[in-house]
């Protein structure tokens, strides 16, 4: 019997409508607009100045603190102007606009075709270079990748596990990196093994992508240590936790991380990118992006320059449809519906999502019957019609016991209750202000 | 690009539940029972359940229109299912009057009085018929003898339930294995005996339930604990003295077990939220049961049962929570 985790979960429609379509690099676009804060923690300070010439990896923002990551030039060219745009979150935030000339790439990156395997750096230049390059979790959680490898003191990681699962319905990015870049993926978990010092690492795959478990099964033979997992299809077991928990029985305590588990997660692109940071000097500043729809008349996967506007992937997928009725950044499960097609890709978009009109709106909301669905769904065994409720009636104590604050926002209750009650909104609401009230209480 | 977006946070996709399917999903389960009472009822059984079922949507509609003055909604299917279990419960040659009398209680008082749909703390279908069982105790306890069509409506002959039978036989001092009229395990299992019209069939009801299951509209915890207390509960019994107490199989075949388990008090509105309160409710419902046929004054006590645990699911829902992701910290055990 394939492995999964046992608590909760569900099935939505797989819709991988671009699971057969080859890694397209995209065209460069006429202004790249790039984000300071395209990960989670504080955002950026620039380096450059308007009317500052560029190239492709020049480093054109710092890191900012523990919990931040550098960002570096995706084009080369001239720097338009230093201002806000708006991203995939809605909110307008600083921004560098580049506008593009040519593409000339700094000296240091090694653009040859061929795959380097063998690996000279020791652990600590690894975690340098993840730094660096300003890796971040390409799964969509964004979070630096290089805080991940340094184990803080007093925990051990034993195991690394290399999110493959894809689990969001319609997205193909990862898959696609595991069939086309499979060996630069294993070469670059091997690096993550060496920079955290295990010895065991698996690579968790949902079931759905035979292709990909057995292309990478074949070259992971000449790899110890690497073990390639394959998982019966379920949401959200690309969750870190979820993923945990199906790959080595263990469960991440509430609050804790999974380091105190001896676990260390990072997503497939992750693992290729540090490959090209470590191996071939190239910092992150493009990434695989699936775009996709229904009536999206030829559903893509392009390696994408970050500041692209995502106006210009979907037109290369062949335009807005006729009948378009949302536009999301990520996947129907946790995707966030974009207010504006000038929005650029980031570090953390892994696809651009047209729904017809017809499947965009929500269904009107009935009264609760008390089936109890959205409980046997929840990964983390909560309650999210209590959770709603507690959030409706203010009541933000008993939110916190109940343990709203474990809530993944996952989607999966709101996804199956039959009377469509919008249970995540109010949930995040409880989120929000439970997390507040916890940072007063700290101070 | 011109054109107006929808902008509603994730998740962008729902499932395919809907609270009409759900409902529709239960009528649909339900009409194997259906059909074995007009086999064994005839006549009796078809009046019995349309006049429940339109005076229950009659009810909600007229209620919510001008009494609450809210939109009816009738067609999530609610109302019907309401009707459709209340004529279950009952006996095929119940009057009309009192069928009628019965789904307003059910609706009006049951359902619409708590708020509507969702609200309700009690079965409604329940409710509608404890209330006839205890003012029309008469009607409401002649059952007719299951002879097809020729079981007839107002002429139906009637006589005891099975369980009636020997709990009779036991306060008059008799033994078990020496009754008259019981039927054979056989004949309980298809439904060949007297009762309520929409409980005799096990068969039909089972049917009901697996096809429940394989929609996955309910879980099997609460008919799968239920049916096992009474089973186990009436077995120990049963050892102590099988000519004073009935066998677990009886127990489990006659009377309302099979559908108060797999019907009523699965009910999603009055039921517990997760499995383990699941589990506690089915097992205080299997107890209550149990005790109310050997020693209470009723033959049959799982209507009173279910609305007694009823009463104590916000208790349950408080106090019996599902297993939190992480409770159990195993690192690496």
């Amino acid at each position: 019997m394939l492995k999964t985790f046992k608590k909760g979960g569900v099935h939505p429609a797989e819709n991988k409508l671009s699971a057969h379509a080859p890694i397209v690099t995209a065209e460069l676009p006429k202004v790249a607009i790039i984000p300071m804060g395209q990960h989670i923690g504080a955002p950026a300070s620039p380096l450059v100045q308007k009317g500052d010439e560029v190239k492709v990896g020049q480093l054109i923002a710092q890191s900012s603190g523990f919990v931040s990551a550098n960002i570096h030039a995706s084009v080369s060219g001239k720097v338009l102007k230093i201002d806000n745009a708006m991203d995939a979150s809605g909110f307008s935030r600083q921004a560098v606009h580049i506008t593009v000339d040519g593409d000339e790439w700094i000296d240091i990156i090694d653009r040859s075709p061929e795959i380097v395997k063998e690996i000279k750096a020791t652990p600590e230049e690894i975690i340098k270079k993840v730094q660096e390059a300003g890796i971040v979790g390409l799964g969509g959680a964004t979070f630096p990748s290089h805080i991940k490898l340094s184990v803080p003191p007093g925990k051990k990681a034993e195991v690394l596990l290399i999110n493959g699962v894809e689990c969001e319905p319609y997205l193909t990015a990862d898959h696609r990196l595991m069939l086309e870049k499979g060996e630069e993926v294993l070469i670059g978990t091997k690096l993550l093994m060496m920079a955290l010092g295990v010895t065991k690492a698996y690579v968790g795959i949902e079931n759905n992508k035979p292709d990909a478990i057995g292309h990478l099964r074949d070259i992971a033979a000449a790899y110890d240590g690497i073990d390639i997992v394959p998982l019966k299809v379920k949401y959200p077991q690309g969750g870190e936790k979820q993923l945990i928990k199906a790959v080595i029985n263990r469960e991440v305590p509430s609050g804790a991380l999974p380091i105190d588990v001896g676990a260390v997660v990072h997503n497939v692109g992750t693992a290729f990118a540090v490959y090209e940071a470590v191996q071939k000097n190239k910092p992150l500043f493009e990434r695989v992006v699936t775009v996709t729809g229904k009536s999206v008349k030829n559903p893509s996967n392009f390696l994408v320059r970050i500041g692209t506007p995502t106006s210009q992937l979907i037109e290369a997928a062949g335009g807005v449809p006729e009948d378009t009725g949302k536009i999301v950044s990520g996947g129907p499960m946790m995707g966030k519906a974009l207010k504006s097609l000038d929005v650029p890709i980031a570090k953390g978009s892994s696809g651009v999502l047209l729904f017809q009109d017809a499947e965009a709106g929500r269904r009107p909301v009935e009264p609760c019957i008390r089936c109890g669905k959205c409980v046997s769904v929840c990964p983390m065994g909560l309650e999210p019609y209590l959770l709603m409720t507690y959030s409706d009636k203010k009541m933000w104590e008993e939110a916190e016991h109940e343990r709203t604050m474990d809530c993944i926002e996952c989607g999966s209750c709101m996804y199956t209750c039959p009377a469509d009650r919008p249970l995540l909104d109010y949930i995040r609401l409880g989120k929000s202000t439970v997390g507040n009230i916890i940072r007063t209480r700290k101070q | 690009m011109d054109r107006l977006l929808h902008v509603a946070p994730s998740p962008h996709i729902a499932g395919e539940y809907s609270v009409k399917k759900i409902m529709f999903g239960v009528i649909l389960a339900l009409l194997p029972a259906f059909a074995t009472s007009i086999y064994y009822f005839g006549m009796g059984a078809l009046i019995v359940t349309l006049t429940a079922i339109i005076s229950c949507v009659a009810f909600e509609y007229l209620i919510q229109k001008f009494i609450l003055k809210t939109t009816p909604k009738i067609s999530d299917g609610s109302a019907i299912l309401t009707g459709l279990l209340l004529a279950f419960n009952v006996p095929s040659n119940l009057p009309i009057g009192i069928i009628i009398i019965g789904a307003l209680v059910s609706i009006g008082i049951g359902k619409l009085s708590f708020g509507g749909l969702g609200q309700n703390p009690f079965n409604p279908a329940l409710v509608g018929r404890v209330f006839l069982l205890i003012s029309f105790p008469v009607q409401m306890t002649s059952w007719p003898v299951p002879k097809g069509f020729a079981t007839g409506y107002a002429d139906a002959i009637t006589g005891a339930t099975p369980l009636a039978l020997v709990k009779e036989g036991v306060g008059n001092g008799e033994k078990i294995s020496e009754m008259i009229g019981i039927p054979q395990h056989m004949e309980l299992f298809y439904g060949h005996m007297g009762g309520s019209m929409g409980e005799v069939s096990a068969i039909a009801l089972l049917l009901g339930f697996a096809f429940m299951l394989y929609r996955k509209i309910i879980t099997w915890h609460i008919p799968v604990f239920l049916i096992g207390t009474i089973f186990a509960f009436t077995g120990i019994l049963n050892l102590t003295n099988p000519e004073k107490f009935a066998d677990p199989l009886f127990h489990i075949l006659t009377g309302g077990v099979m559908l108060g388990a797999i019907f009523m008090a699965t009910d999603m509105v009055t039921s517990p939220m997760n499995p383990k309160g699941m589990a506690v409710f089915a097992i205080g419902i299997g107890i209550i049961t149990v005790l109310i046929r050997i020693f209470g004054a009723y033959p049959e006590g799982i209507s009173f049962a279910i609305l007694i645990m009823n009463a104590f699911v916000p208790i349950i829902n408080r106090y019996i929570k599902p297993k939190r992701f992480g409770e159990e910290v195993k690192n690496g055990k």
